[in-house]
């Protein structure tokens, strides 16, 4: 992606400057530390951002037991500032159904990558889902199975490039996406389910939105709550970094449509969620003219 | 002949530039289009953002940014920069 080259000298920005007032920190409160080992351009540290933000709005924090699958984002359970268990791939939301049935007042939620929900355990979210578990699961869906190599989960959609479908997913040879969101969003058990994105500014704002209603329906007893965020991996979709906002929204996000799929026993269709895209994404442009989103 | 112009900002950005692992997130997220990629590498060896005038303090920056390298600071009163542009 091509840019202009802003006009004028580098201003110094080491140091705070003067008579100017602090509105957003380096890191979230409830990271101890905003080091990680990461790849450059990943997605999945702005979900983890948003996510504690959401909990600390809330004022939830101290009373919440995080459940952590395995991927990538795991390199954050040596950080997060949170009561936390770690589950074998794609059982956390069996193990968070443990936790809060014996502490039901918790704030129970799952973090869980594509390969480890919808590949290793599919069958332990859809029932959590069904049997209306008053816990939030949180996948980031990326579309590889970043941790292990980028090879190809049951979420690329078709005609993606990862390590084992360099051509290209083929309906043919691998078969059709699940679209999870979808999946759970049709279960009677489940209460809120929404699609986040990151792929710019104004959708980590709104998937923040989303998270904090998971919760809040986990905080008001209504069941099952779950949030899928889009997450970029340049690395294992081959392309070069700054070009992976773009490239998820073109391709990902065109098959996983960001939205809230499920509020309120209302349950909205694919091309409801993208009529409603449109008309949020000018109002978010309108906002940053304005000079800043909503944090 | 040269014109000048004059930019404003109504925000700042501080940049954690040791910790930045290059992957120019922020350069196409910032509405304003203030900050470029700097030509020195840091200790990561990689190149890092820099800001320049006409910042508005909206921290698209921050949200997008993988490895929190962003604070975001608003001024009460904006701050204005002279800039000679070639007609």
């Amino acid at each position: 992606m091509t840019t202009s080259q802003p006009a004028g000298p580098v201003l110094d920005s080491d140091a705070a400057p003067e008579g100017a007032r602090k509105i957003a920190d380096l890191k979230p409160d409830l990271l101890l530390t905003g080091e990680h080992n990461l790849c450059p351009g990943c997605g999945e540290p702005l979900a983890v951002r948003v996510y504690l933000e959401a909990l600390q709005e809330l004022g939830v924090s101290r009373e919440t037991v995080m459940v952590a699958g395995i991927g990538c984002y795991t390199m954050f359970t040596g950080t997060v500032d949170l009561d936390l268990v770690q589950a074998l791939h794609g059982r956390a939301p069996s193990v968070a159904t443990g936790i809060k049935r014996m502490l039901p007042d918790k704030v129970v939620f799952t973090l869980q990558g594509d390969g480890d929900m919808v590949n290793e355990g599919l069958q332990e979210v859809l029932h959590t889902a069904a049997r209306g578990e008053r816990v939030t699961c949180i996948l980031l869906n990326n579309g590889v199975f970043g941790e292990t190599g980028g090879h190809m989960t049951a979420t690329s959609v078709l005609g993606q490039r990862t390590k084992s479908s360099l051509e290209g997913r083929d309906a043919e040879y691998h078969g059709y996406p699940i679209l999870i969101g979808d999946l759970v969003s049709r279960l009677q058990g489940a209460a809120y389910v929404a699609r986040g994105s990151v792929h710019n500014a104004g959708a980590v704002a709104r998937t923040k939105r989303m998270l904090r209603r998971a919760f809040e329906t986990q905080l008001a007893g209504d069941g099952f709550s779950f949030v899928e965020v889009l997450t970029m991996c340049p690395t294992g979709w081959f392309i070069p970094t700054a070009d992976g906002p773009d490239y998820m929204h073109e391709t990902l996000g065109e098959v996983h449509v960001m939205g809230e799929l499920k509020v309120d026993g209302m349950v909205k269709t694919t091309e409801e969620l993208h009529a409603e895209n449109v008309r949020k994404q000018h109002e978010v442009e309108a906002e940053l003219e304005r000079g800043g989103v909503d944090l | 002949m040269s014109e000048t112009r004059t930019i404003k900002s109504r925000g700042a950005v501080t940049i954690d530039v040791e910790t930045c692992k290059g992957c120019e997130l922020c350069i196409v997220a910032c509405p304003p289009r203030v900050l470029s990629m700097s030509t020195e590498v840091n200790q990561l060896g990689v190149h890092y953002p820099r800001l320049h005038p006409g910042c508005t303090g909206c921290a698209a920056c921050l949200m997008v940014c993988p490895d929190f390298c962003f604070e975001v600071f608003r001024f009460e009163e904006p701050v204005l920069t002279t800039i000679e542009e070639p007609a």
